[in-house]
This record gives structure tokens, sequence and C-alpha cells, in this order.
């Protein structure tokens, strides 16, 4: 083999254009395979988080009042609908709620250790909820304990009320307190006085899945508040196992018998959590699959171009080939050549576009506030490319080996 | 002569099937991709409002000093009730507005058993003429409603739909969240994307607002805001007057400057007004204000979306790909025939009709991609829904500057492609084809 690299080279310096497209194709491919890998892998990431919540069996009721009720009788309301709701056969738990896990959007609040402290410490998603919200999510209690029904306060329209106990995720009270034992510590958040934990839930993530708040991922509180919002709130509600179907039929009509004062939208109005899941994560998931669709696509648009190209050059020296062979070359020989031929363009492709798919992360990294992509990507890549090359070359290269010594006496 | 070797092109491409098929594959895939994304692109990225963009500005005023600031010591993205009502008085521009989000409930009525839900915003009475709101009936209130706090309502075509069968309902009275309005106009369809007067609140490509309403109105009913509310600092208010006090920003202000000089002096307006603020105490901060047109706070808000850009640079990367494919490819093509070449030169073909005719038939390649690219695209395009938020896919279509864009990029980009597979072309040389041959 190591005879045949000079050969070819003296050869593919007469096909300069033909060599420098396939290495070129095969460069830019390359570049782009690795970073829509790159992109499917960092979106799949994400869509597998778990959330923290009993998704099978919880959903959410989006009520709004069509009155322009007080605070007070707000919360009347509230306790009524909780009571309609929660003696429901085909329902578990339910709770009242400004957001829920993986709402998008949703209420954050800075986090501070000290009640002057000007930068805060950290940032946590906020919720609110009675002591049944711990129950109706399914999440974790892993330390302490629950709010008690005392504890729960009122909170109407735009009142920034901190209630004096929280339950925090285990990912804020690790940050807050690196040294573990949170329990009974307490913190300021963005209110005048402070809250102390009085547990831990862990995972529970947070309303957003949006990029800026990645460095505060899983960080969120629950607060002891029954929303009493005169616009509306949230009623999460968590059924019965295998009665998922039967719970959300039940409850919007349960509610309308209680009180004909709402409106609970008929199309997105209840909504379950494979549903929610999905809307959060649309476009993960649908750059996922663009990514997937280019890199096949591609790959096989750049196999077929060296297929077509070396199918060009064997019909091109159908002689030369003849001639070898005439003068004792194999068709091991020939096989040979023309896969070597293929792996030396292929080799110098694949340095280029490494370089370009790095060039290419470092600009979306500046642009796009992407991360760093693993060498791994790369390394990947030009394996994939480089097997590629060997296999569209294949089926004309065997075509090449099977030319006859005859061919070197006609004048083709 | 061009539509000789237009018909040549034909024939030449059932003469390789397989090549052929290989480029029109690549050409179609490539600009359909390439169509698809730029059909997102272009939807979420215009300029929702052309002709007006330049003259309408969004003021900012720093309430929160360079310890709280957002990054770079940017003030607050809206204002808090305080500096938007000393803004409103001082009223330094020929055409300006307050405006945030409120949500009302249309009581049950006629034949509706169940209340409707009515999304909007409060706005002032120069909002329908600075943002260029089309009416069907009636038209905006007047700055002395916005003064006598009139119970005045602008319903969007839609809601004048469900609740007066899409009559003429101007006069007449509608019950939002248990208080009588007296419709004075019914909008045409509006609703412009991304929704540029309205970014604070994040719903960029959200569905048309059914109700307007008087700021005015809105602050004496003490309405609060259902959008976006952004606050610093310790809170601990419980009523509306703490909430108005409060650094909480929510407001979003917008003024209409017509020209350079009025800009400068509403900036400068704005510089003293925080001055003051400084002076009075409120302020221990420097003056910190801004003020950017449409352009720049569509630009400030980065209201791409980053999917849409990555895809379109990934799409182009993808067409460059299936263009150097193709200059391949149609080099195979075109020397394969260079026996043919030879005899044509020897019969007196000069150079430059042979680079015509190679040219030709590389834009009939592209003219097959640019069908096959054309029907990929739809399909695409149909199929944005699944990659992106249902309210931005609603935005992508296909329409005939698409179509046409398709065909043009398609058959543009093929014989670009084929400059240098067709001067290879034009310079065989004659006399070694024919020995050869």
């Amino acid at each position: 083999m190591n005879i045949q690299i000079r050969p070819i080279l003296v050869a593919l310096r007469r096909h300069k254009a033909g060599t420098l497209l396939i290495a070129l194709q095969i460069a830019l491919t390359l570049a782009i395979v690795c970073n829509a890998l790159f992109i499917i892998r960092q979106r799949l990431a994400n869509l597998s988080e778990p959330s923290g919540v009993d998704e099978s069996s919880v959903f959410v009721i989006r009520n709004q009042w069509a009155a322009d009720w007080p605070t007070a009788q707000v919360d009347t309301q509230v306790k009524a609908d909780m009571l309609a709701l929660r003696q429901l056969p085909a329902v578990r738990d339910a709770t009242p709620a400004s957001g829920y896990p993986l709402k998008g959007g949703g209420w954050d609040n800075y986090i501070s250790m000290t009640p002057d402290q000007t930068k805060p410490t950290t940032d946590a998603a906020v919720y609110t909820g009675d002591e049944h919200f711990i129950d109706t999510l399914g999440a974790k209690l892993i330390v302490g304990r629950n709010f008690r029904p005392e504890e729960v306060m009122v909170m109407g329209t735009q009142q920034a009320i901190t209630p004096p106990v929280v339950i925090v995720t285990k990912a804020l009270a690790d940050k807050l307190f690196p040294g573990g034992n949170a329990l009974g510590k307490s913190f300021y958040a963005m209110g005048t006085t402070p809250s102390t934990i009085i547990g831990i839930v862990d995972p529970l993530q947070r309303q957003g899945v949006d990029r800026w708040a990645n460095a505060y991922a899983g960080q969120a509180l629950i607060w002891p508040i029954r929303a009493a919002f005169s616009g509306g709130l949230f009623y999460v509600v968590r059924a019965k196992p295998g009665q998922l179907a039967e719970a959300m039929r039940e409850a919007p009509k349960a509610l309308i018998a209680q009180s004909h004062m709402r409106i609970i939208d008929p199309k997105d109005g209840v909504l379950d959590y494979a549903t929610i899941r999905h809307m959060v994560y649309d476009s993960d998931r649908g750059m996922a699959i663009l990514m997937g669709i280019i890199c096949v696509v591609l790959l096989a648009i750049t196999a077929a171009g060296i297929v077509g190209l070396t199918s060009f050059w064997v019909g091109q020296r159908r002689r030369q080939i003849g001639v070898r062979r005439a003068l004792g070359a194999k068709k091991r020989d020939i096989l040979a050549y023309f896969l070597t031929e293929n792996f030396l363009i292929s080799t110098a492709g694949v340095a280029l576009g490494a370089v370009l798919a790095i060039a290419f992360n470092l600009w979306t990294k500046t642009r796009f506030e992407m991360s760093q992509m693993s060498m791994t990507y790369v390394g990947v890549g030009v394996i994939v490319l480089l097997l590629l090359g060997q296999g569209a070359v294949l089926a004309p290269a065997l075509r090449a080996s099977r030319v006859s010594p005859v061919e070197a006496t006609r004048s083709v | 002569m061009f539509a000789y070797y237009f018909q040549l092109g034909l024939r030449s491409l059932r003469r390789n099937p397989a090549l052929t098929a290989l480029m029109v594959m690549a050409i179609g895939f490539g600009v359909a991709a390439s169509m698809t994304t730029y059909s997102v692109f272009r939807a979420v990225s215009g300029n929702p409002i052309p002709d007006k963009s330049a003259q309408l500005f969004v003021p900012k005023v720093d309430n929160w000093g360079p310890q709280q600031n957002l990054k770079d010591n940017e003030p607050p993205d809206a204002l808090d009730y305080v500096d938007a009502m000393a803004l409103l008085r001082a009223h330094a521009a020929k055409r300006q507005t307050m405006l945030y989000q409120v949500m009302m409930s249309v009581m049950p009525g006629g034949d509706r058993e169940l209340p409707l839900n009515a999304n909007g915003y409060a706005v002032g009475s120069d909002f329908f003429a600075m943002f260029e709101v089309p009416f069907r009936y009636g038209g905006g209130w007047s700055a002395q409603d916005d003064d006598a706090r009139a119970a005045d309502v602008v319903i969007s075509g839609e809601l004048n739909r469900k609740v007066f069968a899409g009559e003429n309902s101007v006069g007449r009275t509608i019950n939002l969240g248990g208080h009588d309005y007296r419709v004075i106009g019914v909008t045409s369809h509006w609703n412009p994307q991304p929704r540029f007067y309205d970014l604070f609140d994040n719903n960029y490509f959200a569905g048309e607002p059914d109700i307007y309403m008087p700021f005015t109105r809105a602050m004496d009913l003490k309405m609060y805001p259902v959008g976006r509310n952004s606050c610093r600092g310790k809170l601990s208010y419980t009523t509306w007057e703490g909430f108005t006090q409060s650094n909480c920003v929510w407001i979003s202000p917008w003024v209409e400057l017509d020209s350079p000089a009025e800009v400068a002096s509403y900036r400068n307006f704005l510089t003293n007004y925080a001055a003051e603020q400084q002076q009075a105490g409120r302020f221990n901060w420097a003056p910190n204000v801004r003020l950017r047109d449409v352009v720049q706070w569509l630009d400030y808000y980065q209201v791409v979306p980053p999917e849409s850009s990555i895809s379109l640079m990934v799409a182009l990367g993808f067409f460059l790909i299936c263009l150097v494919n193709t200059i391949g490819l149609l080099l195979a093509k075109f020397m394969r025939r260079a026996g043919e070449i030879g005899v044509r030169r020897a019969l007196g073909a000069t150079r430059s009709e042979i680079y015509a005719q190679y040219l030709i038939e590389a834009g009939t390649v592209g003219l097959a991609g640019g069908v096959l690219g054309l029907l990929l695209t739809a399909l695409g395009v149909s199929g944005v829904g699944i990659l992106f938020q249902p309210e931005i896919a609603r935005l992508a279509q296909v329409d005939f500057s698409l179509m046409g864009l398709t065909l043009i990029v398609a058959i543009a980009a093929t014989v670009l492609a084929a400059f240098y597979p067709a001067w290879r072309a034009a310079h065989v040389q004659p006399a070694w084809q024919l020995k050869a041959g």
C-alpha cells in the first residue's frame, strides 16, 4: 500500500478540481454534522430532565374569574372549589397555585442571605400552594416537614407577602448552604422579613426552561400561600392512579357546578402533564428533529456525490486500469488504489472540516450562548465521514477492479 | 438559440438519469431546507410597522440604580407608576401613550350562557394614531376622554363578532368585569408580529388582543397588570397605593418623534427629568436614560428566536454543500461528453457557444431542482408546526414571493455552480478528443 501513495498523489494532481470539491464537501459536511449532533444531544438532554411531578396523574386547570371580586370573596370561592375538587372520586388531591413546573415563563425572586445585601446571592422560581401542594404534585420531601394548615396565608393580587416558613428544592438548599444542613436556616426572598426552611424536596423543576435560567436549574421555593388573585389562578389536581382521564373530565364540571362565575377555556383550560411537557419543550424537540433530518440528508447527499464523481473517474480511466491489469496488477490492487485515493482525499477533508466545526461552534457560542462542544463530537464525526467515504467509493471501486486487461488494447 | 439549447438541456437530463436525479435531488433538498427555514425567519424578523418604525420610540428611565440594574447598567425595560405618570403629565412629545396588559371578562348576555375572557391593553388616546390601528367601525377616543377617564372601549372585530354578531356596535354598551363600557370603535384585524409595542410582556407572537381601554380609566379602577411585573430589593406592598409607589416596573411607554431635532429634544427632556429626580432625592445616581426606535427595540429584545437563526445558518450551510456537490456532478456530466464537445468545436462552434449551451443545460437542471424544491418547501412549511411554537408556525406561509424566490434561487445557484464545469467544457481540445475518439 505504501508504494501506491505516490502514484495516487500524482494522479490526483491531474484532477485538482474534483479532488478539491470532494474534500470541500466532506469538510463542510463534517462541520455541520458535528454541530448538529451536538445540538441534538443538548436538546435531548433537556427533554428528559425529571420535573419532580407525578406526571402520569397530575393535570392543571387554568381558572379565571368572571367577576371583579375582592380578595376575601375570591379566597372563599377558592376554598369551596378545593373542597369540590378533593371530593371527586377520581381525584386524590388538589391545590391552588400561582404556577407549576414546566409552565413556561413564571415567577422568580432573587434570594439574599442578609436583609441589607444589595447583590442577590442567587435566583429561585417561586411556587405558592397550601398544605396539599407537595402531595398534589407528587414531589418527594426528603428532609423536614410539610406545611401545616395554620401556616397557609392568603395573598391577593400584587401583594408582596413573605411567609415565615418555606420549603425549598435540594438544588436551592445546596446553593445557599453548600455545607449542607439547610433545615432550620433562613434567607430573604425579596421580602423585608426572612423565611425559615422547614423542608427540602428533590427534585422539582422550575416553571420556565428558558436558557437564561440554566444557571439556576432546579432552584425553586414553595411558600405556604393560598393565591386569591382577582384575575384567576391555577388549580393543580392529582388523579388517583389510572383515573386521569376521568378526573380531567369531572373536575371542570364540578367547578362550573360550584359557580358559574368563572372561565375555563374549552381549548386549553385543562392540560395534562404530557401536553404541558410537550408545549414547553416544543422548540427543543423541533430543533432535534430538524437537525436529525438535516444530518441524514446531508450524509446521503455527500455519499451520493462521492459515488458520482468516483464513477466518473473510473469511467475516464478504464484504459489506464486495463493497462495496469495487463501489466500484472491484481483486482485487489485496483480496489486498494481507489479506496486509498478516497482515504487521502477524505483525510484532507476531515482535517479542514474539524477546524470549520470548531469555528462554527465558537461562533454559535458567542452569538447564541451555546456551550462548548466536546471534541468527542468532532472525533465521532471524523470516523463517520471516513467510513462514509470508504463505503461510498466501494461500488465504483469494485466496478473498476472488474475492468478487464483487454481494455488496454481498446481505444475508448 | 436559447430555445434549442434549452431543448438539448432537457434531453440531456434523460441521458444520465442517475446522475441527473442526484443533482436535482441535491438542489431540491438544499433549496427546500433553506426556504423553509427562511420562511420562518422572515415571519419572525420582519419589521412590523415599516413606515413608522423610525418615528416611534421607547423611553427608559433608570429607577433601580446601578446596583440593581440589568446587565451593563441597562435601566429596567419598563416604567414604574411614578415615572409613567410624570412622563404622561409632562407630555414632551407630539404623541405619546403608556400601555400595559389587562384582562377582563365579558358578562353573559344574549344567547351566551358562559362569560367570555377578554385580553387587551390599557392605552392612551394617541395609541390608535401612533400605531396606525385600522378601524372597521368608529374610531379611538379623544384626549378629552383620557382626561375625563371615560368608560370607553375599542373592541376587536373578533370580539364584536362574538358579542354583537359582527354588527356596527359603536355606541352600544358592553359589560366588562362588572362595569359598563361604551363601544367607541371596532378594529379591523390588527395584530402586528412581532408585537413590538409590548415586548416587555414576552408574548411576541400572541393572538390578537380583544379590547383597548383608556389608561386613565384603568388607573381609576386600580386595575393590576396581568402581564409581567419586575421588581428589585425588598418588597412589602399589599395595597394598590403601595404597589404604585414601589420600584416595580410594568408600564410600557411610547412616544412619536418626527425629526432628529425632536428626538434630541426628547432625549434632553428625559435626562433633565432624571436629573430632577436625583435632585429631589428619589434617585441617588446620575441620569441614566435610553431612547430606542422600533428596530433598535426589537434588536435589544432579541425577538428572533435563536432556534430560527441557528436553523437558518445550518440550512444555508446545507445548501452550500449541495452546491459543491452539484459542481462536482456537473463536472462529471459535462466532461463525460468531451468527445461530443470536440466534434462540435471541430465543426465550428465557438467556445462561447459551448459555454452558453452548458450553462443553459445547468439552468434546466436548476429548474427541475427548483420544482422539486418547491414541493419540498410546501411540505416543509406545513411541517414547521412540529419544529416551532404554533404561534410562529402560523406565521410561516408559502406565498408567491416565496415560490418565486425558491425557483430563482435554485436556477441562479445551479447556473453559478455551472460556471467552472462549463468553462472546462468550453476548453476541451477538439483535436485531442477527435484523435482519442
